[in-house]
Parts: C-alpha cells; sequence; structure tokens
C-alpha cells in the first residue's frame, strides 16, 4: 500500500511539473507585454526597461527554472491589471469554482446515478430507452448554449432564478444544474453498462443462490463493483467540470477561476493567466490522486499491481 | 472490416442508432455542402430592414426567412448551414491531423517500445492531467484567433487518445507470425510499421475518430463562443451563440437554433461512433 501511495504521488508531482512546463512555454508565446502595457509611443529603452524590470529579457533557461522556483512558492508575480499578487487574485475566486464544481459533482452523481441504476434494472422496458435517450442528448448539449437557454426559460421568462452572480442557492442553482447535464448523462451511461457487465458475474450468481436478500446482493454485489469504472470516470469528468466551469462562469457571472482567466486572457495578465491554469491544474491532479486512492479501497487487486 | 462492405452496411441499417446517427449525419453533411446553392441569402448580407425577425413557416413567401434574422437582418438559416459547413470541415480537419499524429506515435511507442515508449506515454500522461478545456484556451489565446490555429489547437487536444489506443493495439500485432516473419526477412522497421502494422490499428482509430469528431465539435464551438476561434464575419455556430446572448430576451432564435445544430450534430455522431464501437470491438471501451 506505500508502495502504491508512493507512486501515485510521484506520477502526481511529474503531472503538476509537466503542467508548470506546458504554461511557461505557451504564456511565452502569448506575446510581449511590453508593447501591450506601455503606451503606443514608448521608445525602444523605455521597452526594454520594463522587460528588464518583468525579467524577460533574460535567456529562457533560467527564466524557466526562476518560473519554477517561484511557482513551488505560489509566486506568479504581481497582476498587471490589479497589481497585487497573481495568486491573490486567483486564491480569491477559488472557493466560488469550487462550490460550483462539486455542487455539479454531486448533482451528476446523484441524477446520473439513479439514472443509469433506473436503466439497468428496467433493462428492455421504454423506460430503459427514455432514459438513454436523454442521457444521449444531455452528452450532446454544449454547456455555453443550455446555459443560456436554462437562463432565458427560469431566469428571464419565468423570473424564478436570477440570470446571473452569485451569493445564495438560488444563485447557484443554474449554473450546477448546467454543468452537471455532461457529468450525470455520462455517469448514467458508464453506470448502466457496468450494472449489466457486473449482473452477468459469477460471483452475483452465487450470491443469490445462496439466498441473500435482493438488497444485500445489491449493495454488496453489485453497485460496489459496478461503481469501480464511475470512480474512475469521475477523475475524468472533474476535468471535463473544471474546464467547463471557465463556460459556465463566463455564461452566469460566476466569480470564479475560470471568468478570472478569460478576463485576464483578454487583456493578456499573464500572471493571472499563469496562477489560475495552475490552480485549477493542481486541483485535478489531486482529485485524480485521490480517486485513484479511492479505487485501492473499492477494488483491493489495484494495490498489488 | 472482417466481412466486407456488405455486411457493414446490413448491421448498420439493423441498428437503430448507428443508422440514425449515419443518416442525420449524411445529411448535415450535404445539406452544408451544398449551402451555396441553397435558394438562401448570402451568410454575411445583411438586410437592415429584416432585423430580428422571428422564425415563420410561411415559407412560400419570397425571401421569407424560415429561421428568423439576427440583430442586423442575416438570415439564420442561411448562416446555420454556412456556419456548419466551417464547424464540420475544421472538426474533420482536426480530427485528420490529431489521428496521423496520434496513430503513428502509438505505432512508435509500441512497435519501439523502450525509450520511446516511456517518453511518449508519459507525455500523454501528462497532457491528460490537464484538462482539455484550459489547454485549447491558453494555446488559443497564445496562437491567436485563426481557422488554421483553430485547427492545430484541437488536433493537439486530440493526439492522445489516438496514441493510447493505438499503442495498445500495435504490442498485440507486434507478436503476430506475420511481423516475426516480416523481421525475419529483414524488413526495416519503417516498412514493418507501415506496412504490417498500420493497417491492423486503423479499425481501432477510425472509432476513435468517430468519437473524437463530437468531442472536437463542441470544442471549437465552445472555443468560438469565448471569441478564441473562428472570427467574424464568416458564421461559426459558437459565435452565432455569443452574439445572440445580447438579443436573447428580445429574439430567443439567435441563439437557440446553432445551439440546436451542434446537439444535433453531435448527437449524430455520437450515435454512429457508439455504433462503430460495438460493431468493431465491444472491448474497446
Amino acid at each position: 500500500m506505500i508502495r502504491f501511495l508512493l507512486g501515485r504521488l510521484g506520477e502526481s508531482a511529474l503531472a503538476v511539473l509537466g503542467v508548470v512546463t506546458i504554461v511557461f512555454i505557451v504564456t511565452r508565446l502569448l506575446g510581449d507585454p511590453a508593447i501591450l502595457m506601455l503606451p503606443v509611443g514608448a521608445t525602444p529603452e523605455q521597452l526594454a526597461s520594463f522587460r528588464a524590470e518583468l525579467g524577460i529579457d533574460r535567456p529562457l533557461v533560467v527564466q524557466y527554472a526562476d518560473f519554477l522556483w517561484n511557482a513551488v512558492r505560489g509566486d506568479f508575480g504581481r497582476s498587471f491589471q490589479h497589481n497585487r499578487p497573481a495568486i491573490e487574485v486567483v486564491a480569491e475566486r477559488m472557493p466560488a469554482t469550487l462550490e460550483l464544481a462539486s455542487s455539479a459533482i454531486a448533482l451528476g452523481l446523484l441524477i446520473g446515478g439513479g439514472a443509469g441504476m433506473i436503466a439497468a434494472m428496467n433493462r428492455g422496458t421504454a423506460l430503459e430507452v427514455f432514459v438513454m435517450l436523454l442521457a444521449l442528448l444531455g452528452q450532446a448539449t454544449p454547456v455555453f448554449w443550455l446555459g443560456l437557454m436554462l437562463i432565458l426559460f427560469f431566469a428571464v421568462d419565468l423570473g424564478w432564478f436570477p440570470t446571473g452572480g452569485a451569493g445564495t442557492f438560488w444563485h447557484l442553482a443554474l449554473p450546477a444544474l448546467t454543468l452537471a447535464t455532461f457529468t450525470s448523462a455520462s455517469i448514467a451511461r458508464l453506470l448502466r453498462s457496468s450494472v449489466i457487465d457486473v449482473l452477468r458475474e459469477d460471483y452475483v450468481r452465487t450470491a443469490r443462490a445462496k439466498g441473500l436478500l435482493p438488497r444485500t446482493v445489491m449493495v454488496w454485489h453489485i453497485a460496489r463493483n459496478a461503481l469501480i469504472p464511475v470512480a474512475t470516470m469521475v477523475g475524468i469528468l472533474a476535468g471535463e467540470l473544471l474546464g467547463g466551469s471557465v463556460i459556465t462562469e463566463t455564461v452566469f457571472a460566476w466569480p470564479g477561476v475560470g471568468r478570472v482567466i478569460i478576463q485576464a486572457i483578454e487583456v493578456k495578465d499573464f500572471p493571472v493567466v499563469q496562477a489560475g491554469i495552475m490552480m485549477i491544474a493542481v486541483t485535478f491532479v489531486s482529485i485524480n490522486f485521490l480517486v485513484d486512492l479511492l479505487y485501492g479501497v473499492l477494488d483491493p487487486r489495484i494495490r498489488l499491481r | 472490416m472482417g466481412g466486407g462492405t456488405g455486411n457493414f452496411l446490413r448491421a448498420l441499417a439493423a441498428s437503430k442508432g448507428g443508422l440514425i446517427g449515419a443518416v442525420l449525419l449524411l445529411a448535415f453533411v450535404l445539406l452544408t455542402a451544398a449551402a451555396p446553392l441553397l435558394p438562401v441569402p448570402g451568410p454575411t448580407q445583411s438586410n437592415l430592414r429584416a432585423r430580428l425577425q422571428p422564425p415563420t413557416l410561411s415559407l412560400t413567401e419570397i425571401g421569407a426567412h424560415p429561421l428568423g434574422t439576427d440583430n442586423i437582418g442575416r438570415d439564420m438559416l442561411s448562416r446555420i448551414l454556412h456556419g456548419g459547413q466551417l464547424t464540420l470541415a475544421v472538426g474533420a480537419a482536426a480530427v485528420v491531423l490529431g489521428g496521423v499524429v496520434g496513430v503513428l506515435l502509438g505505432i512508435v511507442a509500441g512497435y519501439r517500445g523502450g525509450m520511446w515508449d516511456r517518453v511518449l506515454m508519459r507525455l500523454v500522461d501528462i497532457q491528460l492531467a490537464f484538462p482539455l478545456m484550459l489547454l485549447a484556451l491558453i494555446i488559443a489565446a497564445a496562437l491567436g484567433p485563426s481557422v488554421r490555429n483553430l485547427i492545430i489547437v484541437l488536433a493537439l487536444t486530440s493526439w492522445t487518445r489516438y496514441a493510447r489506443i493505438v499503442r495498445g493495439q500495435t504490442l498485440a500485432v507486434r507478436e503476430r507470425e506475420f511481423v516475426q516473419s516480416a523481421r525475419a526477412i529483414a524488413a526495416s522497421p519503417w516498412r514493418i510499421m507501415t506496412r504490417h502494422i498500420l493497417p491492423n490499428v486503423m479499425t481501432p482509430a477510425l472509432v476513435v475518430a468517430t468519437l473524437e469528431l463530437a468531442r472536437v465539435i463542441i470544442l471549437e464551438a465552445a472555443l468560438s463562443f469565448l471569441g478564441l476561434g473562428v472570427q467574424p464575419p464568416w458564421p461559426s455556430w459558437g459565435r452565432m451563440l455569443a452574439e445572440g446572448r445580447t438579443y436573447m430576451a428580445s429574439a430567443w432564435w439567435i441563439a437557440a437554433f446553432p445551439g440546436l445544430a451542434i446537439m444535433l450534430t453531435v448527437l449524430s455522431v455520437n450515435l454512429l461512433g457508439d455504433w462503430l464501437r460495438d460493431y468493431f470491438d465491444p472491448k474497446l471501451k
């Protein structure tokens, strides 16, 4: 178990290093901030001294080493736009993003898990067809469009929910539902096929044959095993969710990290873009690390590999 | 393809989802490809006297706009058809580009093994540790918005999925007799990879390509929605949606129809892709 833990920890660290490297390379491609930040008539000397001030006139290797060291300490420089540490600008938005993403995951597990179970337990009925059709639609619906349509219907026409912003449960409802749609659909489809697979297993037949209560078989033999692929899926879906939150936050004016990143890209505020992306990527890697641990608990065979 | 094209088509016709997906997709491709020939106004042709007209069913009327018009009087139907042309073309190009890179690297990793395998698969893992939307977002922002860059960005988010599956398939094919005998007669690694392994990994790659097309279409729309994709005045579904946002309370159709178009296209591609996956190899996913 310790070896498994350490191995996974090492892989996670490597993944984070990879992300830092990608972010470094890409932000160097984003354009010269000196030209953007200084007035149009700036002299070459002014530009050069501004670049020196930002440290972007040094060799790339030096910049990279520096960037790595600073990233470890959470220092991504000062936001050009807000003139305070970029990590601060991002960190204060993180709770909002986590609130939205975790609500969406919870909602997705609830709706998707329920739908998948219903479909698997009612094989060959119209109910199964209906549920799976909904799931197919859910997977095909673009997040931003669904968000706009929900706003149009429930906020503008019916006036039940606010059109955007954050603060109360009513503000959270529409964006969380929007973000949870794809997740629910994916979980429903996966859980259905996974339950159907497990139902064919010998141990389920054995459990039934020895007269265990149907509910015991359901919980201990079927659900527990059918959830293993779903656990992996949740790790992958977390990426979709965190990525999707960028769009959902933009549509619903939700004050999270995604919206800050988009605003920072528009004004080429590098430090904030970097800090925001790192924050989300590290969250994603941590979630996957936790999912792997959970996986080890659900399926003891994994630990032995 | 085992039993040949005839069997394949018979199986497709017998399936429900696969057939619906294939027919819908074919209809979309034909309609969007034929858009310039259809009796609709040009996609960028504005008519200020016909601004914000709602959708209508009176198609017999000359100059009617079945799906309404936008805020500067451009015909929505025409914009959706022309936008679809671009969406499908960009999506197909990205899937092919990502596919070629992913399949080649997957074969090299699987056949060469050792360092090649470790380095390439580590790269795949690292990239998968990065939410795709964010990766696409920063690369699109760095390269600047244009159709060419859009294709590159989408392909970059896509190659890893091919590489993974093709590598696994290559590992299996590598040990088969025909590869062993090719190696025995001293065929070059390049020849073995292209002549003997490539044909045997094309089927799973094709299945991945179909499922990727759906994902790439949604991602393209999202990037265009955020202003990082196709630039105006040429229509793209994502951009039209973004433009429609402003008029949502008074003219719902500007934002509603492009979204429906995306949904139906992605649905048809997914239906076809799911069926293809089950047909060729139920174990693939």
